[in-house]
């Protein structure tokens, strides 16, 4: 019976970052437009297009299977799984210990699948194309990932993220070179995943460039609607992994509520910088040709990997 | 505190030289590879800087000093005015296959790593767990001179060796006496000359600066 506050605890952060990841979205938007000289859009657009998505009749293709219509259902919970999972305002999660940052990343990659499988449905060449090179994306960015999350997880001695977390925002302070290693490898990461621009255009609808587009190019109304949701709930994961990892300072403890306020407007500041920081990356950044982006990804699989090396060495 | 907060320090510096070894090496730009190798030689002054406020080791001031007169700014200028004479400042290299060579080099990182780990157990100086990182990017230097096919890139890769080297003396036993330090630098200095005139001479022979034209031992 002691785990009832937890349990409300984590019913009410999984539906926080639900109900936030659109804002933080709009965010981003905002701020890339008016670093491009652009009259932004109001923060709250990707709400109203979600609304207006909702209220539209779907159009699906005649030949389309019961897998095109189960698979943004599956991106949505997946996302929302992984939400529940990292430790967003406290380390107090119950669900956590149902999966460590291995699963995690296999939750990812179970959304992956599905998303490719169901752009192949159909069976318009877009859709391949988008598939394959989704895949190629996503195969070479996991191992990054992981050796990422590993490296975290040797220094805290444990793969369960809230015990990380709770490690790494407790230690004395210290200079981590695996860390920093570790940190501009989940950048690099994050832009692959999320299908930002070195990688990938999130406004784009070029054929010759769209890589995440192009999956989603047969989904319309609700359908469409539950996959970007889904995809802000991913970029909002991603981020608070990142800050989890690299910043966690000012996340609440297990069963300390009153620090909760404080948590609260401590996230809030460092999404309000890590939006800004997105935006500006996908500023002054230019989009790579395709066929650079796996020396992009092994790159940060390098990184990742001295940085677990640098991890070992430093130690002593 | 400070010892190990300037042991800290110098741990970031090293890994840092790492970092740098290794985009030197994926570095496809000439210009842009001289200024990593300016860049490794200022990360190497600040950390054998560190290494000698926190020990007091006072000669180390005069390696610093020379370092950064010689490997940030006189050798980086001396290479500058190379290639703006031999024309070949936008020339952009072919390697074989970036990230092949990446993964070569992670394994050789991982065998410096586990052939340094027995040394610095046995050693308590403040540098000890640097060595590992300091003969990886000797041999990473090694790597892109085997692995470029340009004369210019591989006599940067030679001077990034003797970055690696220094380290290695550095974080081994606090650096080399200073005579010896005094002779290295100057051969290096001498050793760009030279290098340079060679260039010349083979730009003058083959049209070009690709070493592959030197296997060729008789005209054809």
């Amino acid at each position: 019976m002691t785990h009832i506050p937890g349990i409300a605890f984590q019913i009410l952060q999984s539906m926080f970052v639900v109900l936030a990841a659109p804002l933080l979205v709009g965010w981003v938007n905002q701020c890339r437009a008016w670093l491009q000289n652009r009259s932004a859009p109001s923060i709250l657009l990707p709400y109203y297009t979600l609304a207006k998505l909702f209220h539209k009749d779907a159009v699906i293709a005649r030949n389309a299977s019961p897998l095109f219509h189960l698979t943004p259902y599956v991106l949505f919970g997946c996302m929302w799984l992984a939400a529940g999972i990292v430790p967003v305002l406290a380390t107090d999660l119950p669900f956590a210990p149902a999966a460590d940052i291995i699963a995690l990343v296999g939750v990812f990659a179970l959304a992956r699948v599905f998303s490719a499988l169901a752009a192949m449905d159909i069976g318009t060449s877009f859709g391949g194309m988008g598939a394959r090179r989704e895949m190629l994306i996503g195969f070479l960015a996991e191992p990054a990932m992981l050796m990422t999350l590993f490296t975290a997880a040797f220094i805290s001695g444990s793969t369960q993220l809230t015990t990380i977390v709770e490690t790494l925002a407790h230690r004395e302070f210290a200079i981590y070179p695996s860390l920093a290693f570790a940190a501009v490898a989940f950048l690099m990461v994050l832009l692959a995943e999320n299908a930002r621009i070195p990688i990938d255009n999130p406004t784009t609808h070029l054929e010759l460039t769209m890589i995440h587009e192009a999956t989603i190019l047969e989904y319309s109304a609700r359908h469409l609607a539950l996959i970007e949701w889904a995809m802000a709930i991913k970029l909002f994961a991603y981020m608070t992994i990142g800050i989890a990892l690299f910043l966690p300072w000012g996340i609440a403890e297990a069963g300390n509520w009153a620090a909760l306020p404080l948590a609260f407007a401590a996230l809030a500041v460092k999404l309000v910088l890590a939006g800004a920081g997105l935006a500006l990356i996908e500023t002054v950044l230019a989009k790579l040709r395709l066929f650079l982006a796996p020396e992009f990804l092994s790159t940060a699989f390098l990184l990742a990997v001295l940085g677990m090396l640098t991890h070992f060495l430093l130690l002593t | 505190m400070s010892q190990s907060i300037s042991s800290q320090l110098v741990n970031l510096l090293a890994a840092f030289l790492l970092l740098l070894a290794f985009a030197m090496l994926s570095q496809r730009r000439i210009l842009t590879l001289i200024r990593l190798f300016a860049w490794q030689g200022a990360a190497l002054a600040v950390s054998t800087a560190i290494v000698a406020w926190s020990t007091g080791q006072t000669h180390l001031y005069f390696s610093v000093a020379l370092t950064l007169l010689l490997k940030v700014i006189l050798i980086p200028w001396v290479l500058h005015r190379l290639i703006d004479r031999l024309f070949v400042r936008w020339d952009v290299e072919t390697l074989i296959n970036i990230p092949a060579t990446m993964l070569i080099g992670i394994g050789l990182v991982i065998f410096a790593f586990a052939l340094a780990a027995p040394i610095s157990q046995m050693a308590n100086t403040l540098t000890r767990s640097t060595l590992g990182i300091a003969m990886a990017s000797v041999l990473l230097s090694f790597l892109m001179m085997i692995v470029r096919r340009k004369a210019v890139p591989q006599v940067i890769g030679f001077l990034a060796m003797e970055n690696g080297l220094f380290f290695a003396a550095t974080s081994a036993t606090y650096g080399m006496p200073l005579v010896v330090e005094l002779g290295v630098a100057l051969d290096v200095l001498v050793g760009t000359f030279i290098f340079g005139i060679f260039f010349f001479h083979i730009r003058e022979q083959f049209d070009s600066l690709d070493i592959r034209h030197m296997e060729k031992l008789k005209e054809d």
